[in-house]
């Protein structure tokens, strides 16, 4: 009986837990397709009175939406792939090209990790602004473009391959870059969605770096957008939790879909992007 | 291996690390030095780039500033606010999850939802939850017969506003980590403190705690220095403003408003420097305390 009991408390603790997580996206969506009248109304309607896409078709015809989103997805891809792309060639590197002075390299690299993103942005500005990159994309990308963190983890899975595997390739006269690309990097695969993931929500949501670079609507990303519109929009929070539904709601699905690879990713390693 | 094999590995390693040597070395290691020396640049002309003087003028500049002041206090608050609550629940939740539970997966994708969300459109939601006349959660409150409470409105609020949201935004990530730390233990320990007529909560405090502490060590210091850093939210909640009469003002946003707003690039390096230097402070004493009280296999 106390143990039945017991069980019962366990699981009202543990759906509450999941409501109080859950709550904020349902209010989120709900408010997204409720009108003006409904948003004040009090009591507060749980869901609104019929559900129609108005709120989103007004935030997309007052915002320069497709711009955002455009920009958005260049960055977001950009950032993704070439860090993918960095970090294969610097992991192969790291674990089967020996040569003098690689762990010295290594370990100075490592130290980056250890630095906060926030620190960086005060010089990055200053760098960049010599380089004529501010209120440019390219300022978006360019300094993100490669990951220590990636490197370290796609390091820890070339070791896990074999290392006869490679002298055997090397002996039937196979190049190294081949053979990275052949059979390294399908070896690796769950290790590279992994990393891929990370690096998109990371970049998708990222705020701060874009905001201090970014001065024209033509180079905003969704976010700083989404900044933006809140001064806009004003009391009218059922345009402004529509516009924060388009940014949050792709990466759900793709986490959804994908949640595997991400929390693989977190719990090897702990760190974020 | 003779000498011109070594020469041939050592220019095909460097050429397979060029590019993410470049680009770490350029916007991640080089801005390491650069921000420190640009903290002691007291003369500088931003446009040319020509730095006129050197000297401790910023540093200066910090320390007799009232706002940096509170936003060192605002920030020490935010993180003792955020980061026990937020491991103390956390380790309730990863404790429950870890006993027999089915759905487990579910639950825990769940928590770790908020962990994947744009932190600025999530504080946008939880602004419009904390409205004091519409907000849901004062009208749930209503229920519990609590008077509306004036969330972002009231300078001695806001700051529990934004301890609210984070716990909310962290916790999924810190369950995750915590679970798999649990899930980590040999389950011979268990046995064996079964069998010496240990009760759950003995085992709890004398075996599952101490062998979880790596990880609880590691989730510590990660809470801290993502507490520290702590912006977006701020910077949404409170429509653009540092809080009620500045009482949200945290150091990123001190960072941020002398780079955006005043352009006092020094000074925002040195403050820059002085976060980085309580991290690091933070982050060693957590190690030394780490070294007696944590035990690895």
């Amino acid at each position: 009986m106390k143990n039945k009991v017991l069980r019962i408390i366990k699981y009202l603790i543990l759906v509450i837990g999941a409501l109080v997580t859950l709550i904020p996206f349902f209010w989120m969506l709900s408010t997204s397709f409720k009108t003006l009248g409904e948003v004040y109304q009090m009591p507060p309607g749980l869901l609104p009175n019929n559900f129609n896409f108005d709120n989103y078709r007004v935030v997309i015809e007052k915002t320069p939406m497709s711009t955002y989103l455009f920009n958005s997805v260049l960055v977001t891809t950009i950032v993704t792939v070439g860090t993918l792309v960095t970090s294969i060639l610097a992991a192969f590197a790291f674990s089967r090209v020996k040569f003098k002075g690689r762990d010295i390299i290594f370990t100075i690299l490592l130290s980056t990790m250890m630095v906060p993103s926030e620190l960086l942005i005060t010089p990055n500005f200053v760098i960049l602004s010599k380089l004529n990159l501010i209120n440019t994309l390219t300022a978006l990308y360019l300094p993100w473009i490669s990951s220590m963190f990636a490197i370290f983890l796609l390091r820890q899975y070339f070791l896990g391959i074999p290392e006869e595997l490679y002298y055997a390739a090397k002996v039937d006269g196979c190049s190294d870059f081949k053979y990275l690309i052949k059979v390294m990097v399908p070896l690796t695969k769950p290790a590279l969605i992994t990393i891929a993931l990370l690096k998109i929500v990371y970049s998708w949501n990222e705020f701060l770096w874009p905001m201090i670079m970014v001065s024209t609507p033509d180079k905003r990303t969704l976010p700083v957008g989404l900044a933006y519109f809140m001064t806009e929009a004003g009391p009218n929070y059922h345009l402004l939790l529509a516009y924060a539904s388009i940014i949050i709601v792709p990466v759900i699905f793709i986490y959804l879909l994908l949640q595997k690879y991400i929390i693989q990713g977190i719990t090897r390693s702990g760190i974020k992007g | 291996m003779n000498k011109g094999n070594s020469m041939k590995n050592a220019a095909i390693g460097i050429l397979y690390l060029l590019p993410a040597m470049v680009i770490l070395g350029v916007f991640q290691i080089y801005p390491i030095i650069k921000v420190f020396l640009m903290s002691f640049y007291t003369q500088y002309n931003y446009f040319q780039h020509i730095v006129f003087e050197y000297g401790v003028g910023n540093y200066i500049q910090l320390a007799t500033d009232p706002k940096f002041i509170l936003a060192l206090k605002n920030t020490s608050i935010f993180v003792f606010g955020v980061v026990p609550t937020s491991m103390i629940l956390a380790l309730f939740f990863a404790a429950l999850l870890n006993s027999k539970v089915r759905l487990k997966k579910f639950f825990r994708n769940i928590y770790f939802l908020p962990f994947v969300t744009s932190t600025v459109a999530i504080s946008m939601v939880w602004r419009w939850i904390f409205h004091s006349k519409h907000g849901i959660l004062n009208y749930g409150l209503g229920f519990l017969g609590i008077d509306l409470i004036p969330w972002l409105i009231d300078p001695d609020w806001s700051m529990v506003s934004l301890i609210i949201l984070s716990v909310w935004k962290t916790l999924g990530y810190n369950i995750l980590i915590l679970l798999t730390g649990l899930q980590n233990i040999d389950e011979q320990y268990y046995m064996a403190s079964k069998i010496d007529g240990a009760n759950s909560w003995k085992r709890f405090t004398r075996v599952t705690i101490p062998l979880l502490s790596p990880t609880l060590f590691f989730v510590s210091i990660t809470s801290l220095i993502g507490s520290f850093k702590v912006f977006s939210e701020v910077y949404a909640l409170f429509e653009k403003r540092p809080g009620p009469l500045n009482s949200a003002l945290t150091m990123v946003y001190y960072i941020y408003d002398k780079m955006t707003n005043q352009f006092s690039y020094g000074v925002a390096a040195a403050a820059s420097v002085v976060l980085f230097i309580i991290i690091l402070t933070i982050t060693m004493i957590q190690f030394l305390i780490g070294k007696r009280f944590v035990h690895y296999k």
